[in-house]
């Protein structure tokens, strides 16, 4: 299937020379929810507002379904709604006003039903008729959002959604971030909650210095990246580990009551059994025993940690 | 053409007027009914008349224009500065519309507030003196074309804009002065010979002239310079306007 949008070579550099992206080439596939990692300054926002029309390119080419998003700007921009990173919003307006102005700037022959539907979809049904400075920061933000969606953009870009937002909050934004992708928007968000992708993302990409370094698919980068350790209580503590079991390198506890097993499941054979069958012969028994898998965020550091 | 684009800046922009009533309409009324107690009675009882109109209604062109001038730069100028100053022109940016669109939303709005006040402001003078309107359409036409210039021209500067004191300093250092030195209180031919040449570089001469033609079909210079005058300046915005969108200037980075 053809990517939604697709980015070649893009560089920018800004007027001071400063270059935020350097080469940049990535698709994103319709349907899917996108997580774009980076730390500060990565060029997330950069990336993100050149797609929308925000920030002009230096170089490269982007395409939105096909169509360029210079030469054919009108096609492009129509099926994007941005929610920025900052939140600025008309504040004398009431969210009712400036959603169905949002709606009517994209194109959009006026719908209230519509409008209806998106407010009561972001909880901001009642305070339609509130002006906006009177709202809350998350209520803003809501506003935003209801300001994205008045237009029915196939394509919702979210630069840090729920940045200062409380946890409630937050939870409401990802179910309504699922639920856009139920009805077939793709959704390119960047976080710098590595939970946030870790929860939401089917792919993710991750920018640091203005260069992708890694794009892929979220369970895969975990599987492939994610190392997993073993961790077995013992029933009785040992003061050193018995040179037969040197092999697996094991880590010992301080109180010699913990052993712990690192292995890659990228291996076909993870070790495991063989090391359980080389326990018994030694006559170590363990009460217990749990694994963990280390997270995105983990990895992330990783990544970025390499990359500098 | 996105319409629904033009439409929703269009009807945003009216219903901030509305919303500010008290700003937009109110205060125009008040400081033309005050210029009338200073110079139409105060002044008026000395002057009486200037060729052989009498003082009071011979200012009346002149209020006009020197309201929808200043009305129609500040407003424009603003609509345009502030979403660039809150951040909100973010949408304006990414919204599928070109620059034309923007600028028939937004001056169009002003420049149909202007004419309203414009006419509010007719109005409120004929409370005070009889005028009479000797060519209607020329003056309407005046007032339309001048509207529009002005409100092109305070988008130009709203644009430019990176503060508010750019803002405020060129209706204040360059409109005011002209205007009042255009002739609004006075017939250009009163003034000293060497005053009344360094007043035809003055273009708001000719704004004022043409338009007090319409109504008392009195002028200082020709009707048709005058006409040729709004033409030119009109033309000479939309120019700017042009090059402002070629470059993209000072809107994307
Ligand atoms: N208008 C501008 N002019 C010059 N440099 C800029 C401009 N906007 C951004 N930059 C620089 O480009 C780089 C990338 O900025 P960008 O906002 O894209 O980062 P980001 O990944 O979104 O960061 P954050 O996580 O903090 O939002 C930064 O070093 C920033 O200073
Ligand atoms: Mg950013």
């Amino acid at each position: 299937m053809q990517p939604i949008i697709s980015i070649k070579g893009l560089t920018k550099t800004y007027e001071g020379g400063f270059q935020a992206l350097k080469e940049v080439s990535l698709d994103i596939n319709r349907g899917e929810i996108f997580g774009l990692l980076g730390p500060n300054g990565a060029g997330k926002t950069t990336l993100i507002n050149i797609v929308c029309g925000i920030v002009t390119k230096t170089t490269g080419s982007v395409t939105v379904d096909g169509f360029d998003i210079v030469d054919d700007y009108r096609q492009t921009r129509s099926r994007i709604g941005l929610v920025p990173q900052e939140l600025p919003t008309e504040t004398f307006e009431t969210p009712w006003n400036v959603a169905r102005f949002s709606r009517g700037l994209f194109g959009k022959p006026e719908n209230p039903g519509h409008i209806e539907k998106v407010l009561k979809s972001l909880s901001l049904w009642e305070k339609r008729n509130e002006k906006i400075m009177m709202l809350s920061g998350g209520m803003k933000r809501r506003v935003l959002i209801a300001k994205a969606l008045a237009h029915e953009p196939e394509i919702l870009f979210l630069d840090e959604p729920t940045a200062g937002v409380d946890v409630e909050l937050r939870q409401d934004m990802w179910s309504v971030v699922r639920s856009l992708r139920e009805s077939g928007v793709t959704v390119i968000l960047t976080t710098h909650y590595i939970e946030e992708a870790e929860q939401l993302a089917d792919r993710v990409g991750v920018i640091n210095h203005g260069k992708i370094i890694l794009v892929e698919e979220k369970n895969r980068l975990m599987r492939e990246f994610g190392k997993k350790q073993l961790v077995l209580q013992l029933t009785d503590c040992l003061a050193v580990v018995p040179p037969e079991l040197d092999d697996y390198e094991l880590e010992l506890s301080e109180s010699g009551c913990e052993l712990t097993y690192h292995y890659d499941t990228k291996q076909d054979h993870t070790g495991i059994t063989a090391l359980l069958a080389a326990l018994r012969t030694a006559g170590i028994k363990f009460n217990d025993l749990s694994t963990s898998q280390s997270s995105l965020e983990e990895i992330f550091v990783g990544l970025v940690n390499q990359e500098a | 053409m996105n319409l629904h684009a033009i439409k929703a800046i269009y009807r945003t922009e009216m219903t901030r007027m509305m919303r500010t009533v008290v700003q937009s309409i109110v205060a125009p009324v008040l400081s033309t009914s005050l210029y009338f107690v200073i110079f139409g009675a105060a002044i008026g009882s000395r002057i009486t008349e200037i060729d052989g109109i009498s003082y009071g209604a011979f200012i009346v062109p002149g209020l006009i224009m020197l309201s929808i001038m200043t009305e129609s730069i500040s407003n424009s100028s603003f609509a345009i500065y502030f979403p660039k100053f809150t951040g909100t022109i973010f949408e304006l940016l990414s919204a599928p519309i070109s620059f034309v669109e923007v600028l028939l939303g937004y001056v169009g709005a002003a420049a149909t507030k202007s004419v309203i006040i414009g006419l509010i402001i007719l109005g409120t003078a004929s409370f005070f003196v009889t005028i009479d309107i000797a060519h209607p359409v020329i003056m309407m036409l005046f007032l339309v074309l001048i509207s529009v210039s002005f409100s092109l021209f305070g988008f130009i500067l709203g644009v430019w804009a990176d503060g508010w004191e750019k803002l405020t300093i060129v209706p204040i250092l360059v409109i005011m002065p002209l205007t009042f030195l255009g002739g609004t209180f006075y017939s250009i031919s009163m003034l000293p010979p060497a005053w009344q040449t360094i007043s035809l570089f003055n273009p708001v001469v000719y704004l004022i002239s043409g338009f007090r033609w319409s109504f008392y079909e009195n002028s200082d210079v020709a009707v048709a310079i005058s006409l040729g005058m709004v033409l030119g300046f009109l033309l000479l915005c939309l120019i700017a306007v042009w090059w402002i969108f070629k470059s993209g200037y000072k809107l994307r980075s």
